[in-house]
């Protein structure tokens, strides 16, 4: 056995080195919760990262919500072993040849541990079964490009064959740039997937998350049959710096937020996380078959 | 000749890059150069010389070729919400006596006109207009003809106070499902967003030098290769003229321009367009409803290409991973 130095100038630590315990894979990749100190970026106070996961990473001062992965988003808002994945292994191509694009999607999955920016599947919320997709920013700024399309456009379609509700946590920051023309098409795709699911008179629920511009904002995030927000997402078509590139000027910080856009009526209701599983679950419900007039 | 070759190319560049700068019109030079060294060229050169037509000052707009291609056109305005957004124009027109709703991008040809048509970049209630025209030609059997030629929708406060997003999605859930045949001609700047605003249809065609991309080469530069500068090859990577797209599946043909590009001879230009036109509404008119829309869908569900691994349908690892965690966090805090 190869004895390392430190072992042999510290004979007292020759029982080998302690096992490490090995964390699961996405506290590592994805966010490294637990040993970090956190510091919110509005009130500036410091929060230990356990105090913060307990409160569903948001700052227990200020209230701002902390961006989520789609994982911690999912097990905070389902019930438990309820979620199944559906459009796995969907997973990108370099269809233009974009120079880096594949080195990019690799060094992504790596770090997020993702096939792609989006998880779509099935799983129920207190008890009512829905069709959930959670995006990630984390993953190319949750960018969609042809497979981020095909999977929200598979995942509203199985609403359309199953009968089910769909529900979008969006963040994304618009579409993939490296697909070109492909990427925009996405835009197309999955607003007629939403076309479909109006057809079959299955509702589409929105939950517009920090941040949501470009091509997604301009699509299926604002097809929803209600549309609800969490407070101070940034959502918009045109991001704040291209505005102020065009206008000249600098914003005001409050420009864009989700506070604003309900105040412009474009969202039904701002939903603060710890409420957000009461009120798709209540949402779910009144919206039931069983509820329709014939 | 090879030198000689170059020094076109220098040359080309050259003007170019002045046009770009000083905003004069000097592209009957450049196109008379793009003759020269058509054929053969640098794929580089091309692309960018695509992008320069495309943005031509004299192209054809949306109201001179409706005005060639319909024997009469009745423009109507406004979007009954807000108000009437010029750089969006639409009405009712005819071809061979059909009854035709025309929509279209419009920009302008002096600066003027151009202030009053914002640059063919519309505001939300320019995108409104154009739903409000689409769904009066579906109650009333028309079908719809759209041209599409901008350089994006407009990026500004008012646009974004009056939901540009939700206005374009909007546009692109109905007319996917619009009971009446549509056809798209990308006829210059097929600017991302803006332009698929109304852009969704049964046939997209594009002009020979138009071209349609998800983001502008010099947006392209400046956040993708970090160089505004670099516009020409990020015209090159996106893949943006007609022939790119006819590959990709995203267009269903060409329309040839004459010799030089379309602002050398509108009443060509039209005349072209308008033959492709008359053979696609016969044939659009005479497909049965369910059929049209059945197509319209799988066309846009065919859109884009991915991998997609065969599976056998089984908990995958993420979902095993996600119900080990789950045990280990729900420990640790209460859920909802």
């Amino acid at each position: 056995m190869k004895i390392s130095r430190i072992a042999r100038y510290f004979p007292f630590r020759s029982r080998g080195k302690k096992p490490r315990r090995k964390p699961a894979p996405f506290l590592t990749k994805e966010r490294v919760i637990a040993k970090k100190r956190h510091q919110c970026p509005f009130c500036h106070r410091h929060i230990e990262g356990g105090e913060l996961e307990k409160n569903l990473f948001v700052c227990p001062d200020c209230s701002h919500h902390f961006r989520i992965t789609p994982r911690e988003r999912i097990l905070f808002l389902v019930d438990a072993d309820s979620f199944q994945e559906t459009e796995e292994g969907i997973t990108s191509l370099n269809p233009i040849g974009f120079p880096g694009y594949d080195d990019k999607i690799r060094r992504m999955v790596n770090i997020t541990g993702l096939d792609e920016a989006v998880i779509t599947g099935i799983g129920s919320i207190d008890g009512n079964r829905t069709v959930l997709a959670v995006m990630s920013f984390k993953f190319m700024g949750g960018s969609m490009g042809s497979a981020v399309g095909e999977k929200i456009a598979r995942a509203i379609l199985n609403g359309v064959e199953q009968r089910l509700p769909v529900i979008i946590f969006s963040s994304s920051g618009g579409a993939r740039m490296q697909e070109g023309i492909l990427s925009l098409m996405q835009m197309a795709k999955t607003s007629h997937a939403a076309a479909r699911l109006e057809e079959a008179g299955r509702p589409l629920f929105i939950v517009l998350t920090d941040p949501t511009t470009g091509g997604v904002t301009a699509s299926f995030a604002m097809l929803g049959d209600v549309t609800l927000a969490e407070p101070g997402a940034l959502v918009g078509f045109a991001g704040p710096r291209v505005i102020e590139g065009t206008i000249k000027e600098k914003l005001p910080e409050s420009f864009q937020r989700s506070e604003f856009l309900m105040e412009k009526g474009f969202i039904d209701l701002i939903v603060e996380r710890k409420d957000l599983r009461t009120t798709l679950s209540y949402l779910i419900e009144t919206h039931s078959p069983e509820g329709v007039i014939q | 000749m090879k030198k000689k070759k170059r020094e076109i190319e220098d040359k080309l560049q050259e003007l170019m890059a002045l046009a770009g700068r000083v905003r004069i019109d000097i592209s009957d030079e450049i196109s008379k150069l793009q003759d020269k060294i058509s054929g053969e060229e640098d794929p580089l050169v091309r692309s960018w010389a695509t992008v320069q037509l495309a943005r031509h000052a004299d192209r054809p707009t949306a109201l001179d070729l409706i005005n060639r291609i319909s024997d009469r056109f009745l423009e109507l305005h406004g979007d009954r919400t807000f108000s009437d957004d010029p750089a969006m124009i639409g009405g009712i027109g005819t071809l061979d006596e059909i009854p035709i709703t025309f929509i279209g991008h419009q920009k302008g040809r002096n600066l003027k006109e151009n202030i009053k048509r914002n640059y063919g970049m519309a505001h939300p209630e320019g995108y409104r207009k154009a739903l409000r025209l689409a769904r009066q030609a579906e109650k009333f059997g028309r079908p719809i003809i759209t041209f599409i030629d901008t350089p994006g929708a407009y990026p500004g406060i008012a646009s974004e106070e009056r939901g540009i997003g939700e206005a374009i999605a909007r546009n692109l859930k109905v007319f996917s499902t619009l009971k009446t045949p549509i056809i798209c001609v990308i006829t210059g700047e097929g600017g991302s967003g803006g332009a698929l605003g109304i852009g969704v249809g049964d046939r997209v065609f594009m002009l020979e030098n138009s071209i349609y991309s998800v983001i502008s080469p010099e947006g392209c530069a400046s956040i993708l290769l970090k160089d505004a500068g670099k516009a020409r090859e990020a015209a090159h990577l996106l893949k943006l003229t007609a022939p790119d797209l006819l590959r990709f599946g995203i267009i269903d043909g060409i329309i040839p321009e004459p010799s030089g590009g379309a602002q050398n001879d509108l009443p060509a230009t039209a005349t072209a367009i308008k033959e492709l036109l008359r053979k696609e509404i016969n044939t659009l008119r005479k497909m049965p409803m369910a059929q049209l829309l059945k197509n319209r869908g799988e066309r846009l569900q065919r859109f884009g290409e991915f991998r997609e691994p065969d599976r056998e349908k089984e908990a995958g690892p993420a979902n095993k991973f996600l119900s080990q965690l789950r045990e280990k966090v729900t420990s640790r805090f209460t859920l909802g």
